[in-house]
């Protein structure tokens, strides 16, 4: 069983993975890359402004002191930031699968499509709804109450949707509405703010670029994680079984 | 969603057995999540520098 659900977990997640890397790479990366030159131009322009700013503290994570480990521009950057989306895809697909498993909801070739939906507006939508999607550079709040608001969001917004899924009955209804909307009530920590040094058009289009690709990952996770589910289920059923 | 349950098996499966390969599935699966997306460690986060901008995790 377990072995069935991480198989088809890992192909879909390498899938996934590797259909949201080429996505990033020609479509979101190139805008990370446009905001770090405009950050590291704001650095040299500003640094002491900046250095008596609040922003200074969010900065050093990224300023990478000169002796941090971190990949090479070009080829081992690319590399690495492949990797990651791969186990990034596998966490996910284990997490759906998991939830599947525990809630005994199915993901197949026609479920897969709902998992998608449900894991987009869970880990994507509902996140950046408050914490819109930003690029290196820009004033942010604390990353760990930025970190705990979007898992609480995920979460909620998760179950909610999980509710609705496993019960037909008005107070799950209800329940499921309160849950999805009290991380907004409750409010994502909000960004100092202070002017930064790139265009608002950068961060406009990284935003839906963000979402736009978000939404590629979930489909192809949900769609080949149910063909696979479908497969490996006939596959491990006894001859002339299947009907 | 009842028609497709028979075509994955899921419920030939006991209660004990979905709870065990769904929790060990979780752990994992939360794992990996945090340590791509979350994790403050410098390493695991330059190294995923670019995956936690991309999809939209909260990021210095």
């Amino acid at each position: 069983m377990f072995r069935n659900l991480f198989f088809a977990a890992l192909v879909a997640a390498l899938c996934a993975g590797l259909v949201t890397s080429a996505v990033q790479y020609f479509r979101v990366t190139p805008l990370i890359f446009a905001a770090e030159a405009y950050e590291s131009e704001g650095v040299q322009n500003h640094g002491n402004a900046a250095a008596n700013h609040e922003h200074a503290e969010s900065m050093p994570a990224h300023n990478h002191g000169e002796n941090e480990w971190m990949p090479q521009d070009g080829f081992e950057r690319t590399a690495y930031t492949v990797l990651a989306n791969i186990l990034m895809a596998a966490g996910y697909a284990l997490i759906i699968g998991a939830v599947s498993v525990l809630f005994n909801l199915p993901i197949t070739w026609s479920t897969g499509l709902l998992w998608a939906v449900g894991g987009f507006a869970a880990f994507s939508l509902a996140p950046a709804f408050g914490l819109a999607p930003g690029l290196p550079g820009m004033p942010v709040a604390d990353t760990l109450a930025r970190q705990l608001w979007w898992a609480g969001t995920a979460l909620a917004t998760g179950g909610a949707l999980l509710l609705t899924a496993k019960f037909r009955a008005p107070w799950a209804l209800a329940l499921a509405i309160a849950l999805a909307i009290l991380p907004h009530l409750i409010g994502a920590p909000q960004a100092p703010d202070e002017a930064t040094g790139f265009p608002a058009s950068l961060a406009a289009s990284f935003a839906s670029a963000v979402l736009f690709n978000a939404a590629v990952f979930w489909i192809v996770l949900g769609v080949t994680f149910g063909r696979m589910n479908d497969y490996l289920a006939v596959r491990n059923q006894p001859a002339g079984a299947f009907t | 969603m009842n028609t497709s349950i028979t075509t994955t098996g899921l419920q030939s499966l006991s209660v004990s057995q979905r709870l065990i390969a769904g929790s060990l599935a979780l752990l994992l699966g939360l794992t990996l999540l945090v340590g791509t997306g979350f994790a403050g460690d410098y390493r695991l986060h330059n190294g995923a520098h670019d995956t936690r901008h991309a999809m939209g995790f909260p990021c210095h």
